[in-house]
C-alpha cells in the first residue's frame, strides 16, 4: 500500500467533479478504431439486404431535387438566376441533407446508444463524430452526382463555371459540421431526461429547411414581410454561400465579414454544445 | 509488496425514486438555483437508506453509501450481496458508466467492463465484423484483434456462422461470440457481472477456466459480483459484502460468505428459523419452536457449510406430554425440488424421555461431511406422530448452501455435476 503521499500517480479519477469542456484527444486517439468501426458499421448496414445497394445513396437527393424542381420552379415559378433549377436544388438538397443528418443523428446519440453506454465505457463523444464522418461518406458519394449533373448542363450550355471561390469548399463544409454538431449535441443534452424536444425536432428540422434558403435563393424573400426569418438565419447563409462557390452566381449576401461572424457563431455554438455533451455524458444513463 | 491499483474513497450515489415528470423539473430549477448562490445541493443531505423492501418515505435514495475499499494488484476480489444491495451501481460507478454523486474512484489501471456479453453487437453485421466492432468498444485496437481474431474465433466455437450476419444466430451462438471476445480482453482491471451463467453446461465449463486463467494464471486484477457463492468461493481471494448500500463486511472470502448466508433471507429461506408468537406453527399441543441447519464441526457452527464438512440438524419443539411418540423428519430436496431423502428420528434412543411433564424437546442429527455436493439445497421439515400422523409439516422455508472445499489456486475448478459428493472405495485387480 501506499503511504507516500507522492507516489500517488493515478492513471484516472472517477468522481462527481468535471470541467466545463472535458475533451480528451488523446484519449479518442487511442480509440480511433472504435471511431472507424462504427463509420463502416454506419454505412455499411445501411444497405445490407438491398438490391440496389449503395445506389439508395443517389437515389433519395434525386427524387427530392425533381419534386422540388417541379412545386417550386414549375408550378411556384421561383427564379434560380443562371444556375439550371434542377442542379440549383440538387446542390441545394446535398448540402442540406448533410446538415440534416448531422444534426438528427447527434441528437439522438445518448437515446439510441442507452443501452450501449449503459454498459461500456468509451468516449462518448466518439458517437456523434462517427455520424458526421459516416455522413461525410454518403455526402462525398452524393457530391458525384451533383458532379455529374454540373458537367452535363455545362456541355449543354449553362453559364455557370466553378471560381477561385471554390476552394472554400472546406471551409462551407466544416460550418455545416458545426452548426449540425453544435446544435445535435445541445438537443441531445436536452432529450435524455425531458422527452419532449425529440418529437418536435423532426417536425422542425423540416421548418427550418423552408426557412434556410434551401429550394430558393435568398433574394427571391428579401422583399417579402418574412424576409428577416431568413435574413438573421446563418444556415440562409451557409446554402447560398454553398451555392455561390459552386456556381459563382447568386452573390448577394457574399462578403468575408459575414462568414467570419457566421464561423464565429458556429464556434460558438458547437462549445456551448460540447460542454453539454460533456457534463450529461457522466450520469445520463440515471435519467435516460 | 503488493501495489494499490484501484481505490475506492467514500463513494455514494443518490438516485431519484418514481418518475421523471414535472417534480423533477421543479427540483432541477432548485438545485441550479442553490448553485449558482453557491450553496450546497438541498437534495443531497436527504435520501433513505437503500433497503428495497421497506415503504418509500422520500424522493431520493442512497444506492450507495460511504464506499471504502482498495483493490491490490493481482487480486480478485469479491462483490457479494443480495438483488438490489448496490453491487451493480457499484460496477457501474467502477466501468465509468456514471460518475458517483459524491467520492472518488482512482485507478492505475485500464479498466474494462463486462456488465454484459456482445454489447454493441449488430444484427446485420457478420460474426467476424461483429467481433471487430465489439472488441473496439471493450477497448481493444484493430491490430491486438487481429492478433486474436483466430483464437476468439476458435474459443467461440461458431467458426461455421462466422460470416453470416449475427441476425441468424441463435442466441447461444451469440452468448458464446460475446464471451469469447470479452474472454480475450487484456485490461489490467476487468469488472465482471454474472455473466457467467450463460450457454449450455460445455460452455459454462469453458467460460468458468478461462476465468479461472485469468485471474490466476496470468495475474490480472478482477473484480466479481456475482450471486453464486460456489463461483464465488472458487475465484475470489478476498471479497466484500454490501448490505443496503454500504459495506458490511470486507475480509476472506470465506467470512465473507458466511457473512452473507447470515443475510441472504431474502426469498424468505434461510438456513435459521426461529419462530415467534406471530408466525408460530402448531398442531395438537405440538409447537415448532425452531430448526437450523448449521456446520456441523464443534465450534464452528458459525461457519459456512463446505463439502467436507459435518452438517447439524437441529430442531426444537415445545410438547404437552413427554410421553407422546414424537419425531422429527429432515427431508432434503436438490435446487429443482426434487426430493433427495429424509432423515428422521424413528429409531432415535429415547428411553430416557420416559418422564411426565411437557416442555422443550431438542433433537440433534448430524449429516456425515461429504454427502452433498456443492450447491443450494432446501429442506422440509415434518413432525410426526407414531410414525403415521403428520402433525406439522413445514415446507418452502429452509434452504442451505454448501460452498466448495478450499482450494489452492492451480487445482481443477468449475463444479462436479451431481447432488452428492461421496468419497467411494474402489479397487483394480488381476483376480
Amino acid at each position: 500500500m501506499n503511504t507516500n503521499p507522492n507516489n500517488e500517480s493515478w492513471l484516472y479519477e472517477i468522481s462527481a467533479k468535471r470541467k466545463v469542456i472535458d475533451l480528451n484527444f488523446k484519449e479518442i486517439w487511442q480509440y480511433r478504431d472504435l471511431l472507424m468501426l462504427f463509420v463502416k458499421r454506419d454505412i455499411v448496414t445501411v444497405y445490407k439486404q438491398t438490391v440496389l445497394g449503395p445506389l439508395w445513396f443517389f437515389i433519395q437527393p434525386l427524387f427530392t431535387s425533381v419534386i422540388f424542381t417541379l412545386v417550386f420552379n414549375s408550378i411556384a415559378k421561383i427564379e434560380t438566376g443562371l444556375v439550371p433549377a434542377f442542379l440549383f436544388n440538387l446542390s441545394g438538397i446535398t448540402a442540406w441533407n448533410y446538415f440534416k443528418v448531422c444534426l438528427m443523428g447527434t441528437s439522438s446519440t445518448f437515446r439510441a446508444n442507452a443501452g450501449l453506454f449503459g454498459k461500456v465505457y468509451f468516449p462518448r463523444f466518439i458517437v456523434p463524430l462517427s455520424k458526421v464522418i459516416s455522413n461525410l461518406v454518403k455526402f462525398g458519394i452524393q457530391m458525384t452526382i451533383l458532379a455529374g449533373f454540373y458537367i452535363y448542363y455545362i456541355s449543354t450550355g449553362a453559364d455557370i463555371a466553378l471560381s477561385g471561390y471554390t476552394l472554400l469548399f472546406p471551409v462551407f463544409l466544416l460550418l455545416m459540421i458545426l452548426y449540425g454538431l453544435g446544435a445535435g449535441m445541445i438537443i441531445s443534452t436536452l432529450t435524455t431526461k425531458y422527452r419532449d424536444i425529440s418529437l418536435l425536432l423532426t417536425f422542425f428540422v423540416q421548418l427550418l429547411m423552408y426557412v434556410s434558403a434551401v429550394p430558393y435563393p435568398m433574394k427571391a424573400l428579401t422583399n417579402s414581410s418574412y424576409g428577416w426569418v431568413v435574413a438573421y438565419n446563418p444556415l440562409a447563409y451557409i446554402m447560398e454561400g454553398f451555392r455561390f462557390i459552386l456556381f459563382n452566381d447568386g452573390s448577394l449576401y457574399f462578403d468575408s465579414l459575414r462568414i467570419l461572424f457566421i464561423a464565429l457563431g458556429g464556434v460558438v455554438l458547437f462549445i456551448v454544445g460540447l460542454a453539454l455533451f460533456n457534463r450529461t455524458e457522466k450520469t445520463f444513463i440515471d435519467t435516460v | 509488496m503488493s501495489k494499490t491499483i484501484l481505490k475506492a474513497e467514500n463513494i455514494s450515489k443518490q438516485y431519484r425514486l418514481g418518475l421523471v415528470g414535472t417534480g423533477s423539473l421543479m427540483h432541477d430549477v432548485n438545485r441550479w438555483w442553490h448553485r449558482i448562490r453557491g450553496k450546497e445541493d438541498p437534495y443531497l443531505k436527504v435520501g433513505a437508506v437503500n433497503d428495497r423492501s421497506a415503504k418509500a418515505t422520500e424522493e431520493y435514495v442512497w444506492a450507495l453509501k460511504d464506499i471504502n475499499f482498495e483493490v491490490q494488484e493481482g487480486e480478485v476480489l469479491g462483490i457479494i450481496g443480495k438483488n438490489g444491495a448496490g453491487k451493480s451501481t457499484l460496477l457501474k460507478l467502477l466501468s465509468r458508466v456514471t460518475s458517483p454523486t459524491t467520492g472518488t474512484i482512482k485507478s492505475r489501471g485500464r479498466i474494462a467492463s463486462l456488465l454484459e456479453v456482445g454489447t454493441g453487437f449488430h444484427p446485420e453485421l457478420t460474426g467476424r465484423e461483429n467481433i471487430y466492432l465489439n472488441g473496439a468498444i471493450l477497448g481493444m485496437t484493430k491490430a491486438e484483434i487481429d492478433a486474436k481474431v483466430d483464437e476468439i474465433i476458435e474459443f467461440s466455437g461458431c467458426e461455421m456462422y462466422i460470416d453470416t450476419p449475427t441476425k441468424r444466430y441463435s442466441s447461444g451462438m451469440t452468448v458464446r461470440l460475446g464471451f469469447a471476445v470479452a474472454a480475450h480482453l487484456e485490461p489490467d482491471i476487468l469488472v465482471v457481472d454474472e455473466v457467467l451463467a450463460v450457454g449450455d453446461a460445455e460452455f459454462q465449463k469453458k467460460a468458468i477456466g478461462k476465468m479461472q486463467d485469468i485471474s490466476s494464471g496470468e495475474g490480472r486484477t478482477v473484480l466479481f459480483v456475482s450471486h453464486n457463492m460456489v463461483s464465488v468461493q472458487s475465484l475470489c481471494t478476498r471479497a466484500i459484502v454490501l448490505v443496503n448500500g454500504k459495506v458490511d463486511f470486507e475480509g476472506s472470502t470465506a467470512n465473507a460468505i458466511q457473512e452473507y448466508l447470515k443475510e441472504a433471507t431474502t426469498d424468505g429461506y434461510s438456513s435459521k428459523l426461529f419462530l415467534d408468537k406471530s408466525n408460530t406453527v402448531k398442531n395438537k399441543g405440538v409447537e415448532l419452536l425452531s430448526a437450523q441447519i448449521t456446520n456441523g464441526e464443534p465450534d464452528k457452527a458459525d461457519d459456512p457449510i463446505r463439502i467436507d464438512t459435518k452438517i447439524l440438524m437441529q430442531c426444537e419443539i415445545l410438547v404437552n406430554d413427554y410421553n407422546r411418540k414424537i419425531n422429527i423428519g429432515f427431508q432434503f430436496l436438490d435446487d429443482s425440488g426434487n426430493i433427495l431423502f429424509t432423515s428422521h428420528t424413528r429409531n432415535a434412543a429415547r428411553d430416557h424421555l420416559n418422564s411426565k411433564g411437557n416442555g422443550k424437546l431438542l433433537f440433534k442429527g448430524i449429516v456425515p461431511e461429504k454427502l452433498f455436493n456443492e450447491g443450494e439445497f432446501y429442506v422440509n421439515i415434518f413432525v410426526v406422530e407414531d410414525s403415521s400422523d403428520v402433525l406439522i409439516k413445514l415446507t418452502d422455508r429452509m434452504k442451505f448452501t454448501v460452498i466448495p472445499m478450499a482450494k489452492k489456486f492451480g487445482e481443477r475448478m468449475g463444479k462436479s455435476v451431481g447432488v452428492f459428493k461421496t468419497d467411494f472405495e474402489w479397487m483394480v485387480q488381476i483376480p
